[in-house]
């Protein structure tokens, strides 16, 4: 076992599944010999060379595009958005091509769109996004969001392997603040679509993703310490497909749910997952579901304003105290 | 070497340009011949209303389509992708003119299973990618598929067309772009008919010839008369050439026009009478016939054996199609992901019954 940050963790996973699988390569903006803006790919253009660690143009939607091209013909692309935010300018090409190539031509297109995504960094507007609920509105793409090393690494591999395309958002914030103990050698692949109990409880649940499932346990420690609550927290990992089994338990073993993601609140996914809650499980429900989300503006850049507009531990432990006490 | 073999039996006769031979010839003017009775038969069952969705026309560009096509190498693995007027391309690439009559009436036996429209469709087995409506979008795409092949050391290429309008989008210039950076074996065809609906060229782009673009892209760029179906075969087949001895990408505008309306509801009332009256006469059929018939590259019995030829080949692909069934309802659900979803879909339909 060896300690390692979510960000070694990934680097391991996308060094690993290259090493694996020659059909594996990497296309972005300063990915190779720079070894990416935060260093994700750090010596892979000189262990795999220039042919599959390509630096591309300033061009999302051509490093999308292609990809799609080269996925068609059986390659394993694995592309870079310098930061998640650029992924607007691929929006056309992940929606109308990508996401519909199996569907309406049966072409495959396993390919996997990567980037930095989340905020609490001080990025301002375009460097803090967190776009999971733009395409979680898109049958055909699957999106993961993992929140410890471990999954930061067996979600990389389980997504280069998958035979359908993956939206990989990575938080910037978690990079090299999260370590973790994992195995140096064995497979370490995170299943796509399962969802991780992080944290058990019986009083209330606590259902997110991504940084907000750090934010999330150091809540429930506070309402332990304080109200003598048990929280339970669950770990999305995967927001498309919804591992609903997941979700369905953790409602019925509570029947009080709040939902945490750090993306704005209008047409967000805590929505939708309150309303498949709605639709499967009303009469188990003691309270209406609860959202913590940051406000509706853009991500300011201003330390006070950003702290004040994302989700903070002291918005959970509040919400969950309306929650218990509903 | 891959180029296309003249193969035996096919002798050169003199004067033929572009290292053609009769039989060639025959065969270009048999692909133009299909496709622009293929889309007359499609009119016709349009008028029907068996046609569900609209019907796009490619009157008076099946030279340019047929021309181009022909110059890659279908065994050498070459590919293409298509715009909506490039049936002809299709055709050459061996699309099945039976399966482009179910794409347009959605059939379920239609190569998309009734999900698409028209020609939006692709066979990778015969070297053809799909279009989706998103004009340019197919430049990143045919860029990731001749990458592949750089990256494989396959000398393969790829060949995709955009319109006077489709190189206005973003897309067009960020794959144009990457495949000029990245020395692709690319050829890329903007076929200039004069109009992007019924937007005219000058609306469209401040340059007056398209051609001129390749400059800024630092690649090649050629232009011919996209009328002239051995013109379109010879600028393509040196672009193509190049290509494949991995000199990059050319940029060919092929000048040609569109004598229909965007589709077929369109009654082209912003298109001046002269102009399509004197492009009526420059019809591209016409003059590839003219021309072998004058030079003696063909007889008139060879050019009424392929008419017949495409018209035993289109009544039996229209009466076969005519009868097939539409897609069951709920195979609309099928396919998404390779695997469908673990749980149950979220989405059901309330079946209630009266």
């Amino acid at each position: 076992m060896a300690e390692v940050t979510y960000l070694e963790a990934l680097r391991q996973g996308l060094r690993e599944e290259m090493r694996r699988d020659e059909r594996v390569f990497i296309l972005g903006e300063d990915v190779g010999r720079y070894g990416g803006a935060f260093k994700v790919t750090e010596g892979f253009f000189e262990e795999f060379g220039e042919a599959r660690v390509i630096d591309t143009p300033i061009s999302e939607a051509a490093i999308v595009g292609a990809a799609a091209g080269a996925a068609h013909l059986g390659m394993r692309p694995v592309a870079e958005m310098q930061f998640i935010d650029f992924i607007s300018c691929a929006y056309d090409m992940l929606t109308n091509y990508v996401a519909t190539a199996r569907y309406r031509a049966n072409l495959a297109c396993p390919l996997v769109v990567r980037g930095p995504c989340g905020g609490y960094v001080r990025g301002g507007p375009f460097h803090s996004q967190n776009p999971e609920a733009a395409f979680l509105h898109t049958p055909g793409l699957k999106i993961v969001c993992p929140a410890t090393a471990r999954d930061a690494k067996g979600l990389i591999k389980a997504a280069i392997r998958d035979d359908d395309p993956v939206l990989y958002f990575e938080h910037k914030y978690l990079y090299r603040r999260i370590k973790e103990q994992l195995p140096e050698d064995g497979d370490l692949v995170t299943p796509i679509g399962r969802a991780r109990l992080a944290l058990e409880g019986t009083d209330l649940s606590i259902i997110t993703y991504s940084a907000m499932v750090w934010k999330a346990l150091e809540a429930a420690q506070v309402l332990e310490k304080e109200d003598g609550l048990h929280a339970e927290v669950l770990d999305l990992r995967t927001l498309l497909p919804m591992d609903d089994a997941a979700i369905l338990e953790t409602v019925k073993k509570t029947n009080r749910v709040m939902i945490v993601h750090e993306d704005t609140r209008t047409g967000g996914v805590a929505g939708e997952i309150a309303a498949r809650i709605n639709e499967s499980a009303f009469e188990w429900l003691d309270a209406p579901v609860l959202r913590v989300t940051a406000a509706d503006t853009p991500l300011p850049y201003a330390p006070t304003l950003e702290d004040f507009v994302l989700p903070q531990t002291a918005d959970i432990v509040s919400v969950a105290r309306k929650l218990a006490a509903y | 070497m891959t180029a296309r073999p003249a193969a035996a039996g096919r002798k050169a006769v003199a004067g033929i340009p572009a290292g053609l031979g009769r039989a060639q010839l025959l065969e270009l003017y048999y692909f133009m011949r299909l496709t622009r009775s293929l889309e007359e038969r499609l009119a016709n069952l349009y008028r029907q209303g068996k046609v569900i969705g609209g019907l796009f026309r490619s009157l008076g560009q099946e030279a340019d389509s047929v021309g181009s096509a022909f110059a890659l190498d279908r065994s050498a693995g070459d590919m293409l992708s298509p715009l909506i007027r490039n049936l002809g391309s299709l055709l050459v690439m061996g699309a099945l003119p039976v399966d482009v009559l179910r794409q347009y009436m959605a059939k379920a036996t239609s190569p998309t299973r009734g999900r698409e429209l028209n020609v939006h469709f692709g066979d990778l087995e015969r070297g053809f990618i799909g279009q989706i409506s998103h004009l340019g979008d197919m430049l990143p795409v045919m860029a990731g598929i001749t990458l592949t092949f750089q990256l494989r050391g396959e000398r393969r290429v790829g060949l995709v067309y955009v319109g006077d309008g489709a190189m206005s989008t973003g897309a067009f210039h960020e794959g144009m772009n990457l495949a000029a950076v990245r020395r692709l074996p690319l050829v890329v065809v903007a076929e200039n008919n004069g109009y992007s609906y019924s937007t005219t060229l000058e609306r469209q782009t401040a340059v007056p010839q398209l051609v001129l673009k390749a400059r800024a892209y630092g690649v090649r760029g050629e232009r011919a008369d996209g009328n002239d179906v051995l013109a379109v075969y010879d600028v393509t087949r040196r672009a193509v050439d190049r290509a494949r001895a991995g000199e990059g990408v050319t940029l060919i505008e092929l000048v040609t026009y569109r004598r229909k309306g965007h589709a077929e509801h369109d009654d082209q009332h912003y298109v001046p009478k002269d102009e399509l009256a004197r492009w009526e006469r420059n019809d591209p059929i016409d003059r590839f016939v003219r021309q072998l018939t004058d030079s003696g590259w063909a007889d008139a019995g060879e050019l009424e054996a392929a008419d017949a030829r495409v018209a035993g080949e289109l009544d039996a692909a229209v009466q076969a199609a005519q009868g097939e069934p539409l897609p069951e309802p709920a195979s609309a659900l099928e396919g998404v992901y390779v695997e469908p979803p673990r749980q149950a879909a979220p989405w059901q339909r309330e079946v209630t019954r009266g």
